[in-house]
């Protein structure tokens, strides 16, 4: 293995080219086949070669992929999961898991372990098929989406023509999961909490959707590795700094992202104070673990969709460096979302439902239906991303924020203080 | 006939749309025969992934799956009490629906007859363009303009009609 130590060390080493080598993924379905026509076959001798089922061969690796995916997956909510607990004991003044392992990093293994021995009940009075499958779905809908999210130059499952808007249909099915999940287990809190997650989830995707149609004005493609392409040229190419509108865009994405994935503020389907733990009070054991696990990859998958429509994806900060670029870079702005959800997380009180459906119906749609009108105009004007175009929107953006930042503290400082009693 | 992996997906589709179009109509539990909707919408959605119509299949799954089931799973949820129903049809319906059915199926398979070419991914070697483009030209640049914008205002106008049927009266004092 002397030569693989050498060629990390080289300095123009490239990880997506070493580990992939001669597999051209941008070519969508047969990336399998490629791999077995490119990879396996001249490594056989030449009597299995001629006999090889390159068809059946193509579905292994397929499969194989798959495999790998799911197995690899599952390791980053449980990173995520103690990220979580550590971020918050922080933000509490607290040092969180310290006891298993060093400064209690093996502690959400030891969690899992657990919840794997723990007895998997099954509530006698509800419907048990729907019961048993509504994980399944719901997990499984988290992880498709992955499919279709570019973490760096080749790292991609595959390049659907329609990409973005296959994880929106994929994503949207989850709701189907979540209302399963909660009318079979024959609970009232359950039900409850079901049904409020399908109004909000159904609900948000509409600015959701929205957000996401201002960027696909301006890339005019719904590929996420054309709309990643067209981030190519730093920072001021990201589409969050393009126009004055998707800045506007990217906020009301993140935010609906947060409902969508039912976290605080908008956690009323899993409020602990009212329904106990919403749709999935009556899950233990594994399947406790399997909305657990699609929780946290669902937080993570929002935030890279985040990152690729409006942070530039893989694509570095500067044109030509390698900074904030490739995968590390995609992974540190993904994590900086994720950073972010958790923040909110521990300071945000959590919304009622009138506010919930308020912010959504009333500010968020609107805005974004001004957003798409405006994202129109800019298009017309300057139909030429160039350097002109940027800099009069990031003039903008600039003084936009300042005049919000006055306005609002102007609107804070007049409201009266808490009198002592 | 070639049996390649694609004919077998193929047929792994269109089996799993008919079945669980069987157990939506046949099934009592009417929040099963909501999910089985589901599954058929899923399948159809496959159908239309081997026809290159790679758009329509994700927009039947926003649309069907994640907009009007759960919509009808609210419905059946919040109204009805009971889920187990006994319809009962009566025989001028049964007559009704099967002429309907019956004419339904001539007109698909006179369509299917009369389609010269079936373009689909089972014909190697054929990349067809993405369907979006051509979808976008031919609704806002082509002769679908104008039902385009009919539908667009009829969804306002139910829009619009909803907010005023489910709004609070405000009562004048």
């Amino acid at each position: 293995m002397s030569d693989f130590r050498v060629m990390l060390a080289s300095p123009n080493f490239n990880v997506s080219e070493s580990f992939f080598p001669n597999i051209n993924l941008q070519d969508g379905l047969n990336w399998a086949e490629e791999f077995i026509q490119n990879v396996v076959l001249p490594r056989l001798p030449e009597a299995v070669a001629s006999h090889f089922p390159v068809e059946l061969g193509t579905v292994l690796v397929m499969f194989g992929c798959a495999g790998i995916f799911v197995a690899v997956v599952p390791l980053l909510p449980l990173v995520l999961v103690l990220a979580e607990r550590k971020v918050a004991a922080r933000f509490q003044n607290r040092t969180g898991p310290m006891r298993v392992g060093p400064w209690g990093v093996l502690q959400t293994l030891a969690d899992g372990v657990k919840l794997l021995f723990k007895e998997d009940y099954i509530p006698p009075q509800g419907d048990k098929f729907l019961f048993l499958l509504a994980p399944y779905v719901i997990f499984a809908c988290s992880f498709a989406v992955f499919a279709a999210i570019p973490f760096g130059q080749n790292i991609l499952v595959s390049d659907f023509n329609i990409g973005i808007f296959y994880i929106m249909a994929i994503s949207s099915v989850i709701v189907m999961g979540v209302i399963m999940a909660g009318w079979s287990s024959n609970s009232k809190w359950s039900l409850l909490g079901s049904l409020r997650s399908a109004a909000q989830i159904v609900s948000y995707e509409i600015p959701l959707g929205l957000s996401i149609l201002t960027v696909i004005m301006l890339v005019e493609s719904l590929s996420m590795s054309e709309i990643v392409a067209s981030q190519s040229n730093g920072v001021f190419s990201w589409l969050i700094f393009r126009t004055p509108f998707t800045f506007i865009a990217f906020f009301i994405f993140f935010i609906s992202g947060i409902a969508e994935v039912n976290r605080t503020p908008f956690d009323l389907p899993e409020a602990e104070s009212e329904i106990v733990a919403g749709f999935h009070t009556e899950y233990s054991g594994m399947r406790f673990a399997l909305f657990f696990i699609a929780e946290y990859a669902n937080m993570f998958a929002v935030s890279a969709i985040a990152v690729t429509l409006f942070l530039g994806g893989w694509e570095g900060a500067l044109p030509g460096y390698d900074i904030l670029g490739g995968l590390p870079g995609f992974v540190i702005k993904t994590s900086a979302l994720v950073f972010l959800m958790m923040w909110l997380r521990w300071t945000l009180p959590r919304l009622r439902v009138d506010q919930l459906m308020n912010l959504c119906w009333k500010y968020f749609i609107p805005i974004a239906f001004f957003n798409i009108l405006g994202t129109g105009i800019w298009g017309l004007i300057f139909p030429e991303d160039t350097l002109v175009s940027t800099g009069i929107s990031c003039a903008i953006i600039y003084i936009g924020l300042i005049t919000a930042y006055k306005i609002a503290g102007r609107t804070f400082a007049e409201r009266p203080a808490p009198q002592p009693s | 006939m070639e049996f390649t992996l694609k004919t077998f997906i193929f047929y792994g589709f269109a089996l799993m749309t008919i079945a669980s179009a069987l157990v939506v109509v046949t099934v009592r539990n009417i929040v099963h025969a909501a999910f089985s909707l589901m599954v058929t919408l899923f399948g159809v959605a496959g159908l239309y992934v081997f026809l290159q119509a790679d758009f329509l299949a994700a927009t039947q799954v926003i649309v069907y799956v994640g907009g009007i089931l759960v919509l009808i799973l609210f419905g059946v949820m919040m109204t009805s009490g009971r889920l187990e129903m006994r319809i009962h049809i009566e025989r001028g319906q049964l007559l009704l629906g099967g002429v309907v059915a019956l004419a339904l199926l001539m007109l698909l398979l006179t369509v299917i007859a009369n389609t010269p070419v079936w373009k689909n991914l089972t014909d190697d070697g054929i990349e067809l363009p993405p369907t979006t483009e051509r979808i976008g030209e031919l609704i806002l640049n082509g002769p679908f303009l104008l039902p385009f914008e009919v539908v667009s205002v009829l969804l306002l106008v139910a829009l619009i009609g909803a907010t005023l049927i489910s709004r609070k009266e405000v009562r004048d004092e």
